[in-house]
This record gives structure tokens, sequence and C-alpha cells, in this order.
């Protein structure tokens, strides 16, 4: 074990072409999801905080319900959908970045909608009486609880990447695993271990490790800057 | 202080046989009266009095449940020309003088003149040394202040202040009531409720004694202290408790 940490590290150090291709694509793919997942999450929890409709309640405990979406299941649907018989067939999708991206916005977008909820709704309720009475317009308000509740927004930001950074069940359905093309860090690992190839699957757990932290570390960062600098 | 008077007033605001209801609970009842322009209007009374909710239904934000307001004749008052401060005023959370921008940006006001309206704002207010400072790490009293000058970034013709010096210390509230004088002075009708007296007396012109929803008294503030009509306004005045 001791040796096979020591090689891990080795890879690490050397810069290892496949790591760091491995690597790569896996923040590229993360990224990509989570930034979708931001455009379409936060106008979505920002609807859901600001409109009353019929099964408001009901909807917002599905938002919650979908942060706990098992990856599997997104990566079956995904794959469902995406495969050639599937309606989105044509796309030819299946088993490319693109769909991992696809799998993973899937999963990230109900952690930043609800996250979004929340933090509007909490706003709102405490700048109503202020905005209502400056007589600022419905659009300006939504833009104002977005910009106002930027900093905890930036951390459902990070928490999303986090889960797509860290999930392996829906990308390695729908992207398949292709060595060099959709291998992400997760896959591999679960790969290499089965594999037996303990060191690269410890080097790339050292570095996924890293980036949870470093994501975490962000977070508590955005947060302490929005104190001082907010309030 | 340069402020510039709004073009059309909102007044006389006149309550026409006004009643506000949430649900079971009568919060006014019946309210005639007559807001006019001149010296300041003061509402006083205890707590539960209706203060909070006569200051939001003039201000229109709140409709009455039966009876009507009338702002200069017309049902519907204008967008602009009206402004409140409430009691716990929340600030955005941005810098002094961000707050004050986005008041402005909300007020119509644009371009080159909406700097130099901030630093007058600042400086009416006395807050030009902590314009870059977040607006929610100001004391107490600067907060109130901050939200006079939000107010007053409208430019009204009646300011509707609804306990602005409630938990501040002597200098900050001193300061406050400077500024309500000095807003005065330049012809903005201004509003106010409290439930102290001694600040009732330092500024109404007008007062109007409010308990359990009703009005119970209206007169010129000299003639209120000086020869109260009502048995409560007697009690109220002498320190008893309006229960």
């Amino acid at each position: 074990m001791g040796g096979e940490t020591l090689s891990a590290l080795h890879l690490l150090f050397t810069g290892d072409p496949a790591l760091l291709a491995i690597v790569r694509l896996s923040i590229a793919v993360s990224l990509s999801a989570t930034m979708l997942a931001a455009l379409l999450g936060a106008p979505l929890g920002a609807l859901v905080a600001l409109t009353r409709f019929r099964g408001r309640e009901v909807a917002i405990v599905a938002l919650n319900a979908m942060m706990g979406l098992p990856p599997v299941m997104v990566g079956l649907v995904c794959y469902l959908a995406l495969s050639r018989s599937g309606p989105l067939g044509a796309w030819g999708l299946l088993f490319t970045p693109k769909a991992m991206v696809i799998a993973q916005t899937i999963l990230v977008t109900p952690i930043i909608a609800a996250i979004t909820r929340q933090t509007v709704e909490d706003l709102w309720a405490e700048y109503r009486d202020e905005l209502t009475a400056m007589n600022v317009g419905p659009i300006w308000r939504v833009a104002t609880l977005l910009w106002d509740g930027r900093f905890s927004l930036a951390t459902a930001f990070l928490a999303g990447y986090g889960r797509a950074a860290a999930e392996v069940g829906s990308i390695i359905i729908v992207g398949g695993n292709i060595e060099g093309f959709t291998r992400t860090i997760t896959t591999a690992m679960a790969l290499e271990t089965s594999k037996g190839n303990l060191s690269l699957a410890i080097g790339l757990g050292i570095v996924l490790l890293l980036i949870v932290i470093l994501v975490s570390a962000l977070a508590m960062t955005v947060r302490r800057a929005g104190e001082r600098f907010a309030g | 202080m340069t402020m510039v008077r709004a073009p059309s007033s909102d007044l006389p605001i006149v309550f026409a046989g006004v009643d506000i209801r949430r649900g079971a609970t009568v919060l006014l009842r019946n309210l005639s009266f007559t807001i006019s322009a001149g010296p300041p209007t003061v509402l006083v009374g205890p707590n539960g009095a209706g203060k909070s909710t006569l200051l939001r239904a003039a201000m229109g934000l709140i409709a009455p449940t039966s009876g009507g307001i009338t702002w200069a004749g017309r049902k519907v008052p204008s967008p602009t020309g009206r402004a409140i401060v409430f009691q716990r005023p929340v600030m955005l959370r941005r810098s002094c003088a961000g707050n004050l921008a986005y008041a402005l940006a909300a007020a119509g006001v644009v371009g080159a003149d909406r700097q130099s309206r901030l630093t007058d704002l600042l400086r009416i207010v006395g807050l030009e040394a902590v314009g870059d400072r977040p607006a929610r790490q100001l004391s107490g009293g600067e907060q109130q202040r901050l939200a006079m000058a939000r107010a007053l970034a409208r430019n009204p013709a009646v300011l509707f202040l609804d306990e602005p010096t409630a938990s501040l210390d002597p200098a900050a509230t001193k300061a406050i009531e400077d500024l309500v004088r000095a807003v005065s002075d330049r012809g903005v009708k201004v509003v106010m409720a409290t439930h102290d007296l001694g600040e009732a007396r330092r500024l109404a012109g007008e007062i109007l004694l409010l308990h359990r929803g009703e009005l119970i008294e209206s007169r010129p503030a000299q003639k209120f202290f000086a020869d109260p009509v009502t048995e409560a306004a007697k009690r109220f005045i002498a320190g008893e408790l309006l229960v």
C-alpha cells in the first residue's frame, strides 16, 4: 500500500500526461455543467421564490428532493434519451463529453435552484417593504435580490461544482469511460481500482480530494468576503 | 441643503372613514382626517395604536378595507413624491454610497446628476466619511441617517418617518431631529410616528393621538399639550399608561 501511494505521488509530481488529461477533462466537464446549471437553476429558483402559484409548496418539496437525485438514475435516463433509438438519439451525443455535461447539469440544477430559492425568498422577506416603497419594478427586484444574494449564490455554485466533481454514477453510464476521450477522475478511479492499478487510482483520489478541499475553502472565503464587504 | 422639491405634490392626503382590518383584528377604525402642507404632523400613542399602519396606508403601501384615501384628490398616489423611513430600515447589502446610488436610480436620477446628488445627500446626513463602508456595518444612528438620505433621494414632497429615533442614544436622536427640522424647513411635509412625548413637543406642528386604531384627538401641538380635550389625551400627556 505504501509503495502504491509513493507511485501515486510520483505520478502527481512528475505531471504524468495521462493523469493530467483526465484531470483536465474532469474539471472542464464539471465546470461546464455547473455553469449551465447556474444559468438554468438561478432564474428558476428566483421564479419559485417570488411567484405564487397553485402547487408551489409541492414544487418546492420536489425541488428540494431533487437535490438528492441518484446519479445512476440520471445517467440511465440520459442514456435512454441519448441512445440511438432514444428521442435525442439523432444528436449523436452518447459517449461524448457533451453527454456527461448534460447528465451533470441535470444533477446540479436542482441544487442551485433550491439554494437560490431559499436565498431569494429570505432576502425578499427582508427587502419587500423597502423595495416596494422605492417603487422598484419586478425585473429590477429580481436583479437586486440575485445581486445582494451573490455571496450565498456563489456558495451554491461551489456546492454544485463539488457535487459534479465527485459523482461517478451518471457520467460512467453516458460517457462510457473511454480512455483519452470521456475518462474522468472518478470513472478512472473506479476502473483502475477494479484493475488493481492502485497507484493511478490513489493519485487521482488525491487530486479529487484536493479539488473538494479547494472548493470548500473557496466557499468559506466567498462567505467571509460577503460578510466583510457587503455586511 | 440643495434639495429640489418634487414638481407635483400628493398633498393634501385625505382619510375618509378609513378602516383597515387583518382578519378579525381591526388595525384602524373609521379614521377621517387630512394631512396638509405645513410643519410636521406627529402621530403619538402607545404601541399597537395603529401609527405604523396609518403611515403605511398614507404612503400607499396598504389599501383600506373600507373608506377611502385620496392624494391631492387622486385615488391613486403618484409613483414618486412620497418616501418612508421604516422603524427598522433594512440596509441593502452594499456600501453606504451604494445604498444611496440604488435609491437615486430607483427614483430615476441618472447620469452625472446621480453622483452630485449622492455626494450632496451624504453631506446632508453627515455620512461623507463612511460612504465606502458596508451599510450593514454602520451604527444604528448612522443607519437611520442613511435611511433618511435614501428617502430624500426620492425628492419627496411628503416624508413619512416611523419612530425614527427609537432605540437611539441622545446624540443620535439629536442628529435625526436636526435633520427632520432641516427637511421640514425646506418645505417637505414630515409625517412622523413616535411614542416619545418629548420628541413630539420638540418637533410637532400638529399632533394626532391614536389609541387602539382610533383617532382620539387631532390638534395643533401647542394646544394639544397646553389644553388637551379628551380624557385619554390628558392621561397620555400626564405620563399615564393607555392600555
